[in-house]
């Protein structure tokens, strides 16, 4: 393919072959925001059926399924997809790269999460969704009526599937195509904690892949690992579902601290105390991470050995942790703080969190977990760290990095409003849910009876939930309403990284010339010890970029016809997916494809124009 | 222009003296490793097969064994002892810890037997 005729493509085949990880990037975050909305009526749909005893609004199987849906939803198809979406975006201009390692894998990547999600959804249409709760324990999974949990367990694969290949690609991009000067101890925070949630993802997901292959072979060819009179073991599910699903936790929030970590020093005008304490501190984290799984199995009778080991390496985690916590704090110290929304997010993520933190420790101590076990107590210390971490740090990186990723500034007024009724709304919906959950109320249950001291606290956490969603309201609304903020946008927040240093709109490029990084923070470095442009390593010459492909679609819509045979037992469906996959695969393989390459004059002229 | 050469393209020339050294020094100790494989596999098969171990040791026997053929077979079949194989190393270990305690946690934290 030529340059001219790379140039020249319509915008919805440009968009659905781009293997650009910014147009990648912001595709993960469209497809992560349209699940989050989802998941969000999933939860006010949830907290309106509980805002008063005996509600009917839905039947209790709708409940189950709702409460699935919304669980799965929000870790598999919103949170880690909008992270990757930034992370897509940032970590090759943070590290002054051209694009990802693997291109084509980022596309594909990208497209097996969203047809993976999309699968998910249709089971909403076909006679019910899965009902067994996010963890889809067994028994209740694997006899699950229906096809539910058919779509429970090969929607994950899929999009697992690209969740794996996201996070081997951004390990080997950034171990690779670090600019010269860029060593590992001079990597922004937010690439070190996504390389570190790469890894976890590496080592994690082979987990996940095996429990949902196994549920499959039970569900659907009568395999009998699960059923206990055939001699199987319901516990193994447990372990292997855990042994993913806690490093999980670890690969949603990393990355979070990793941006609030860029966040607090810009807002703090100064360097981030203790650079190498918090990658250790992340690392270690990322150890421990593997080490504690069966802290979700206290109750189902490890022993009491088994259950203290696994509580003292979970309040192990509070040392790094701490160590962070502490970090932010003495970086704010002293520093010239300016309140912006991203830093606000910030700021109201270090008291938040500190709150899920506590609660951990808490249920880490296995002889009180008894009691709390499966109560709301644990519905509310899971969403203290998941969203008093992960979704503030999202919408911090969202008003942080919008300028740079859409080329307008995000309204600071609308955005103060969204924080401070986002703020408020969820601790009023998720404070209560500790002293529901001491009283005793479990989780997972779709209605209670009034008179137990339960209902006026169900009723404030409801009341919470809406403010949440008000407050979501008003981020779409700002989104569409400061778009004529358009000046200010290429630095607008006085930056320190390399992101920073590229115009914007960013061109598809990134560098003209790979940047040379002299210092930790090479922006600022630049702007206080040289004359405030990044130094180029090499000469202005010609770019070699990748070509756009269709193959990744493809790839994916294969698999996602191979499931509907699988799930209904069509044997042609099943081999037309797979030929229409593994075709598509086999022509990657023979096809050469080399790519095209941007002429000097050409990026001469962007460069004269200020592009 | 340089930025457009092919790094997949068969050398040129005759190899300098010093990488002919380091190719004969490699051949030697691939021959050394491959017959230590040998004898490894073997060792496994005529163990067992001669009942010269004891049933209880039989399996932990063989699998020591494998241990060792795995990591040898990754540092000298799979150039995992060359120079800028660091991450490479980190990142095996790091996996085999992993499955390593995958494997080991459903040995025994599953069973009827409570620790």
């Amino acid at each position: 393919m030529s340059y001219a005729k790379a140039q020249s493509k319509n915008v919805v085949w440009d968009w659905l072959t781009t293997v650009d990880h910014k147009k990648v990037g912001i595709l993960y975050l469209a497809g992560g925001a349209f699940f989050f909305a989802l998941g969000g009526i999933e939860a006010v749909l949830m907290r309106i059926q509980l805002m008063f005893p005996d509600m009917a609004i839905v039947q209790a199987q709708t409940f189950n399924e709702l409460l699935t849906m919304h669980g799965t939803t929000m870790i598999f198809l919103a949170a880690m997809p909008l992270l990757f979406g930034f992370m897509n975006f940032i970590i090759p201009l943070q590290i002054g790269a051209r694009d990802v390692a693997f291109p084509f894998l980022n596309a594909l990547g990208f497209w097996l999460f969203f047809f993976g999600g999309l699968l998910l959804y249709v089971s909403l249409f076909t006679g019910g969704a899965p009902d067994a709760g996010w963890t889809a324990y067994v028994p209740l999974s694997s006899n699950s009526p229906g096809q539910g949990l058919d779509y429970y367990v090969l929607g994950l694969q899929v999009s697992g599937l690209g969740t794996l290949i996201g996070g081997i690609n951004f390990l080997v991009t950034i171990i690779n195509m670090r600019a010269p000067g860029m060593s590992m101890m001079r990597m922004p925070l937010f690439t070190w904690s996504s390389f570190v949630a790469s890894m976890l993802i590496l080592f994690a997901f082979p987990a996940l892949t095996i429990g949902l292959l196994l549920l499959m072979l039970e569900r659907l060819f009568g395999a009998t690992y699960f059923a206990v009179d055939f001699g199987g073991n319901i516990i193994i599910w447990q372990h292997l579902f855990w042994i993913f699903g806690h490093p999980e936790v670890y690969i949603l929030i990393l990355p979070a601290f990793g941006i609030f970590s860029e966040v607090i020093p810009t807002f703090a005008k100064k360097r981030l105390f203790g650079y190498s304490a918090m990658v250790f501190a992340t690392l270690i984290i990322g150890f421990l991470g593997f080490m504690v799984w069966a802290h979700h199995m206290f109750t189902v009778g490890m022993g009491p050995v088994a259950n203290a080991i696994f509580a003292v390496a979970t309040m192990a985690i509070a040392v790094p942790t701490g160590i962070k916590i502490f970090n932010w704090l003495l970086t704010l110290w002293g520093g010239r703080i300016q309140f912006t929304t991203a830093n606000l997010f910030a700021l109201g993520f270090i008291p938040s969190f500190v709150m899920g933190g506590v609660t951990g420790v808490m249920l880490a101590t296995s002889a009180a977990n008894y009691q709390f076990h499966d109560t709301y107590f644990v519905v509310a210390h899971f969403h203290y760290v998941i969203i008093g971490g992960v979704v503030f740090g999202l919408f911090a990186a969202a008003f942080y990095w919008w300028p740079k990723m859409f080329g307008y500034r995000l309204s600071e007024t609308l955005g103060k409003w969204f924080f401070w009724l986002f703020l408020i709304g969820f601790h009023m919906t998720f404070f209560v849910q500790h002293f529901l959950g001491l009283m005793g109320m479990p989780r997972r249950v779709a209605s209670f009876l009034p008179g137990q001291g339960l209902d006026a606290m169900n009723f404030i956490s409801t009341i919470g939930a809406f403010l949440m969603s008000i407050a979501f309201i008003i981020l779409l609304i700002a989104i569409f309403a400061s778009t004529k903020n358009r000046d200010n946008v290429q630095d607008p927040w006085d930056g320190r990284t390399l992101e920073w240093t590229v115009p914007t709109p960013v061109p598809e490029y990134n560098f003209a010339q790979t940047p040379l990084v002299r210092d930790l923070d090479p922006y600022w470095y630049e702007k206080h010890e040289g004359d405030g442009k990044i130094k180029a390593a090499e000469p202005l010459g010609e770019i070699h970029m990748p070509n756009a492909t269709v193959l990744p679609v493809t790839i994916s819509a294969g698999l996602i016809v191979a499931s509907f045979g699988f799930i209904y037992h069509v044997l042609p469906l099943i081999i037309g997916g797979f030929i229409i996959t593994f075709g598509a695969m086999f022509v990657r393989s023979i096809k050469e494809d080399h790519g095209y390459h941007i002429p000097v004059d050409v990026i001469k002229r962007d460069k004269e124009e200020g592009k | 222009m340089s930025s457009h050469e092919d790094p997949s393209a068969p050398l040129q020339g005759a190899p300098s003296k010093n990488t002919e050294r380091k190719l004969k020094n490699e051949t030697r100790t691939q021959l050394i490793s491959f017959l230590l494989m040998i004898f490894i596999t073997s060792m496994a098969f005529i163990s067992i097969g001669s009942d010269a171990v004891p049933n209880g040791f039989a399996i932990p026997f063989i699998l020591m064994l494998a241990g060792v053929q795995v990591v040898l077979q990754l540092y000298f079949f799979m150039h995992m002892n060359e120079k800028g194989t660091g991450w490479i190393n980190v990142m095996i270990w790091s996996g085999l810890f992993v499955a390593a305690l995958t494997v080991g946690a459903l040995m025994f934290l599953i069973g009827e037997v409570k620790y």
